[in-house]
């Protein structure tokens, strides 16, 4: 980790996002006390994760990637077992019935499905009422039915005003899940905000459109000049898709209309993208992060968090005086 | 709440050792097949006097050894490799309240298996002494300090199937070169040089001395004992990775 800064606050879902080896689990282990860092400041509810460890760990919830289950445990035992380690559990029956594993409740962790394991493992990261939760993939190997009830779950903590960390590679998890996003890319915070502000960050460039594949340069700059906008900004995303990286003005797109019409071209999915997906927002952030991608890069491309469209780099900048929560 | 903490982990591993078929086999079934064996089927030289005399405190020794060693070790490495432990570490269980139920669910087991053993071994005919059955208690003591350390130090550096392999193998090593089975002055001398450092042979022959003659413990033997308490735990909790 390099340079990481950020804050999650009690009754918000913050996720961690990234793709494998970016640093999620090395960072939310650091949270946990788990591994020590190299520098800098690591605050959980004002407490030092490694100082102040045994305080901390009665007010977290602790779900592990690979869930440290014992496998001859039943649910029943293991819940038992850790609701004794709090001062103020949960009733373990009821948590039980509230993850849909009554059923299993006395059949031994190894023979508990993958997503039977999770629920288990979320329900032993609840009992103790934490105000924090550290969630490692949780929805990593669980079935889309289960998947609603992590949801939920994690839903319902973070409306008792629960901070709830979790670590995810999936985009759509975190769409579901999150209020706030962290964008991991090998270590570094690629960008960092709400869904609203990520997704402000990246719509900002967008008129789509669908064209023939390998339209050539020229054609491509000679609708720029007509967005009023500098050459390279138009640009094939991918083969057949086109965007102007530029602000959905009606001038534009009557520019978008007048040059398809021009070369005898159907209008097909033109659409000006105010609301970029958080995929989209992943992929621009997550390229930038590897240097073979910025080499593919055309010469005309806004970086994220340049001036003026810059929400994403504007709050790492808001957090960045090295204090985690 | 310390101690409601410390009782659930307790629960838990005794529980978890009483649904373990192969704790069960190593603890209890194998020290009263040998014992009973043994005692009946004169196969090993045992020395003058009834042989159940020399095996029930040798046997009594490979108990405190199985339980404190290879089953701590075990099941402790196996706890490690699954994450369990480091799944507890976030929780307010804390170290000393789960080395104490390892150490205390050790204790059990002991206790167990001194009844078990020590019902067979009278019916067998052993005419225990019990003059100097606190130094006996002592030398055990001591014995389970040291062999679960040992337990802990292979639990904790090793990968669990590696560990498995091992905490057997030095179990069998033990077992062999300790006088447990057989007297140490049957043994060639180099191999006796080597048995009078390990713990298992200072523990057999503390507990064939005090609970078969009603003699006390040699010196050699306490020395022993004592110096594997000691550096066991600090080798075991020097070098133990939780994950």
């Amino acid at each position: 980790m390099d340079d990481l800064s950020f804050e999650a606050r009690p009754g918000e879902v913050f996720a961690i996002l990234g793709p494998n080896g970016a640093g999620k689990t090395s960072t939310v282990e650091t949270l946990e006390g788990y591994r020590v860092p190299t520098g800098g400041r690591v605050r959980v509810l004002g407490l030092d994760p490694r100082a102040d460890h045994a305080a901390l760990v009665a007010r977290i919830g602790v779900m592990l990637q690979g869930g440290g289950l014992y496998p001859s445990l039943t649910p029943r035992q293991a819940l038992w077992l850790f609701a004794h380690l709090y001062p103020d559990p949960l009733d373990p029956a009821a948590l039980l019935r509230r993850l849909g594993l009554k059923a299993v409740a006395r059949t031994p962790v190894r023979r508990l499905s993958g997503g039977e394991r999770q629920r288990l493992s979320l329900a032993l990261a609840l009992v103790g009422r934490p105000e924090v939760l550290f969630l490692d993939e949780p929805t990593a190997g669980v079935d889309p039915e289960g998947r609603l009830v992590v949801r939920s779950l994690v839903a319902e903590e973070r409306d008792r005003g629960c901070c709830v960390v979790l670590t995810t590679h999936e985009l759509a998890e975190a769409e579901h899940l999150a209020d706030r996003v962290l964008i991991l890319v090998d270590g570094k915070a690629a960008a960092e905000g709400s869904l609203e502000e990520l997704r402000g960050t990246v719509a900002q460039a967008a008129i789509a459109f669908a064209a023939p594949p390998g339209l050539p340069r020229a054609d491509l700059d000679q609708l720029a000049g007509a967005c009023g906008v500098p050459g390279g900004t138009v640009r094939e995303v991918e083969p057949g898709r086109y965007e102007v990286g530029a602000e959905p003005t009606p001038a534009r797109l009557a520019a978008v209309a007048a040059w398809l019409a021009e070369r005898d071209l159907p209008v097909a999915d033109l659409a000006a993208a105010r609301r970029a997906s958080l995929e989209a927002v992943y992929y621009e952030v997550a390229g930038r992060g590897r240097p073979s991608a910025d080499l593919e890069e055309p010469a005309g491309d806004q970086p994220l968090g340049t001036p003026g469209n810059g929400p994403a780099r504007g709050r790492r900048r808001a957090a960045s005086g090295g204090r985690r929560r | 709440m310390r101690t409601r903490r410390f009782l659930a982990q307790l629960g838990v591993e005794l529980t978890l050792t009483a649904r373990r078929g192969e704790s069960l086999v190593l603890t209890i079934l194998i020290p009263v097949v040998l014992l009973a064996f043994l005692a009946e089927v004169h196969l090993l030289p045992t020395g003058p006097g009834k042989p159940v005399s020399f095996l029930a405190p040798g046997i009594l020794a490979l108990a405190v050894m199985s339980t404190a060693f290879t089953n701590l070790a075990i099941a402790t490495g196996f706890e490690r490799g699954y994450g369990f432990l480091k799944r507890l570490g976030a929780t307010p269980l804390g170290r000393p309240a789960l080395l104490a139920a390892k150490l205390a669910a050790v204790l059990a087991i002991e206790v167990v298996q001194v009844l078990v053993l020590v019902a067979v071994a009278l019916g067998l005919g052993w005419s225990p002494v019990g003059g100097e059955a606190p130094a006996a208690l002592g030398v055990v003591l001591l014995a389970t300090a040291g062999f679960g350390g040992l337990g802990l130090l292979f639990a904790g550096t090793l990968r669990p199937e590696v560990n498995l392999a091992a905490a057997n193998g030095v179990w069998l090593v033990l077992l062999l070169v300790s006088g447990m089975l057989a007297p140490l002055r049957r043994f060639p001398g180099w191999l006796a040089g080597i048995a009078r450092v390990l713990p298992s042979a200072a523990l057999a022959d503390g507990l064939h001395r005090t609970l078969s003659l009603g003699r006390s413990v040699p010196t050699w033997a306490w020395v022993v004992l004592a110096v594997w308490a000691l550096a066991a735990p600090l080798a075991a909790a020097a070098t133990f990775r939780w994950e």
